[in-house]
Formats: structure tokens, C-alpha cells, sequence
């Protein structure tokens, strides 16, 4: 791509990011939560590559990351869920405080929830993209 | 949104139509906006930009040209199928319109039950959340694994390892 899309997508990806992680913390709050603030840094992801693209290796390196990342972020919910279980006997039993409503660290295990998912949305983007420019790359 | 929709099945030229397609999406956000539903909308809108730009790109690579399709029927007899599927689909929900309980007033109690309650069992104020991560907490497990899964599935199907030359 030519040096005008390469400069604003670096200056703007990092704002994206930002914006993803804002709407993920306050999903119990505001609009949006673990879906939309993991597609919207996916979608800063799929900037830079469109923007930057890059050898097979870096690529590949970075799919290994990002599917990484998704992995972790199902184990994350999966381990909050059967948290519940141990703990209080209730699958999904919300095991934390509720906290002070209007709080940034309220509502229990939503927040914690909330993070996990935006970590395995957009990792699971992030992962489809590279797999399937890798492809076009390999057949070349 | 209708317009898009049947534009996007007529035209011969596939970009144009994912052009119409994106009409589609973009009024389907808008639609949630109005209906109140702000958290839909910014996943619709977000969605519908990624998929465009992986469309678009999957376009590019391959033809613009859309293939005619062979014509194993005649034109009559898809006119005659569609009608009469379409007239039967209408008498069908008008019939099951009689038996739908009046506006606002849904048949199932839990909806009600939540949103009177939903805040003091979870202490989060937007009940959106409350709903889809405390109260039907199932759901999203459900989906979250739904899409872990066709992520794996895309990643054997296109890597390189192991493929047969």
C-alpha cells in the first residue's frame, strides 16, 4: 500500500485498540460488551495487515498468536463457569461481589466474562483473516 | 433494505452486488437503531464492514463475472412454483395471526421477570448484559464455543501441513 495508508492506519490502529478495550471494559455499563469490543480490535488488526501485509513467516508467527490468544479467552469462560460450580454448587453462580452499581468494578463475574469473550472474538477474527491471506499467499 | 436484497440476487455483476449487499446490512443496523437496540446495531455495523472487505477481496482475486445458471426448468414453471409457495405462505400467517397474543404483550412471563429484576440480582445497569452473561449465561458458552469451532475448522481446512500433494 502506498505511504499515505500505511502512516494513518499506524497512527489510527492504536486509537481502535484503545476504543475496543473501552467498550469491553464497560460492556455492564454502556452499550456494547465482549462482542463488539473484540470484533472492533479485530478490525485494527485487519487494518495493519491490509495496510502492511508482510512475509509468510511474520504472518504466520502472528496466526500462531492470535489463535493463541482465542484459546485462551474460551478457557477463560469455561474457568469462570465451572468456578461457579466449585465454589457455590450453581453452574454460572456469580461468585463475586456485586460491588457499588455505576462502579467500573461491579456486577460480579460480568466484567471478568466480558473480557474473556472480547479476547476469544477477537482473536477468532483476527485468526480467520490471516488464515485465509495465507492461503492466497501460498498458492502463488 | 428489500431494494438491496433484490438488486443483490439480480444484478450479472457480483461486486455490484456486494455492494447491494451492504445496503442490506447497513439498514439492518439502522433498523436496530431505531428499534432501540444500540448494542446490536454496533455489532451489525462492525460485522457487516468485515465481511464486505473479505467479499470484496475474495472478488478481486477470483472474476467479477457472475455464472448463468443452467436452465433445467422452464421459466413458466418457476413462476407457477413460486406463486403458489407464496400464497400458501400467506394463508399459512394469516392463520397464525389470529393466534398470536396482542402487541406488547408477549406470551412468555420470564421477559418481564428479568427486566423487573435484572438489576438487583446482578447489580449491572445495562440489561443486556445481565441477560446474556449472568441470567442466560448457557447461551453465551454456547455461542463462544460455536465460534471456536468454526475457527478450528477454517484452520484445518486451509492449512499446509499435512495436505496431499
Amino acid at each position: 500500500m502506498s505511504e499515505i495508508v500505511k502512516t494513518v492506519s499506524r497512527i489510527f490502529a492504536p486509537l481502535i485498540i484503545i476504543f475496543g478495550i473501552y467498550v469491553t471494559l464497560h460492556g455492564h455499563l454502556t452499550p456494547g460488551g465482549g462482542f463488539a469490543g473484540g470484533l472492533v480490535i479485530a478490525g485494527a488488526v485487519i487494518l495493519l495487515v491490509l495496510a502492511y501485509g508482510g512475509g509468510i513467516e511474520r504472518l504466520t508467527r502472528e496466526r500462531t498468536t492470535t489463535s493463541r490468544l482465542e484459546s485462551s479467552g474460551i478457557l477463560l469462560f469455561w474457568f469462570v463457569a465451572v468456578l461457579g460450580l466449585v465454589i457455590g454448587g450453581i453452574f454460572f453462580l456469580n461468585i463475586m461481589g456485586k460491588g457499588i452499581p455505576f462502579a467500573i468494578f461491579s456486577a460480579g463475574i460480568i466484567p471478568v466474562c466480558n473480557i474473556a469473550i472480547a479476547i476469544e472474538v477477537g482473536g477468532a477474527i483476527s485468526t480467520i483473516l490471516l488464515a485465509l491471506v495465507l492461503f492466497k499467499r501460498d498458492k502463488k | 433494505m428489500i431494494l438491496g436484497a433484490i438488486l443483490a440476487i439480480w444484478l450479472p455483476n457480483l461486486m455490484a452486488a456486494i455492494i447491494s449487499m451492504g445496503i442490506v446490512g447497513y439498514s439492518l443496523a439502522l433498523s436496530f437503531m431505531f428499534l432501540g437496540a444500540p448494542d446490536l446495531a454496533i455489532v451489525q455495523i462492525i460485522v457487516e464492514t468485515m465481511s464486505l472487505i473479505i467479499l470484496i477481496a475474495a472478488i478481486i482475486k477470483t472474476t467479477e463475472k457472475d455464472t448463468p445458471d443452467e436452465k433445467k426448468l422452464s421459466r413458466a414453471v418457476l413462476y407457477i412454483g413460486s406463486t403458489a409457495f407464496f400464497v400458501v405462505f400467506l394463508l399459512m400467517s394469516i392463520k397464525v395471526f389470529y393466534q398470536l397474543p396482542p402487541f406488547g404483550n408477549p406470551a412468555l412471563r420470564m421477559a418481564s421477570d428479568y427486566i423487573a429484576s435484572g438489576f438487583e440480582k446482578t447489580g449491572a445497569p445495562n440489561l443486556v448484559a445481565a441477560v446474556i452473561l449472568n441470567l442466560r449465561g448457557y447461551d453465551t458458552l454456547g455461542e463462544v464455543t460455536v465460534l471456536f469451532a468454526a475457527v478450528v475448522g477454517l484452520v484445518v481446512v486451509l492449512r499446509k501441513t499435512g495436505r496431499k500433494r
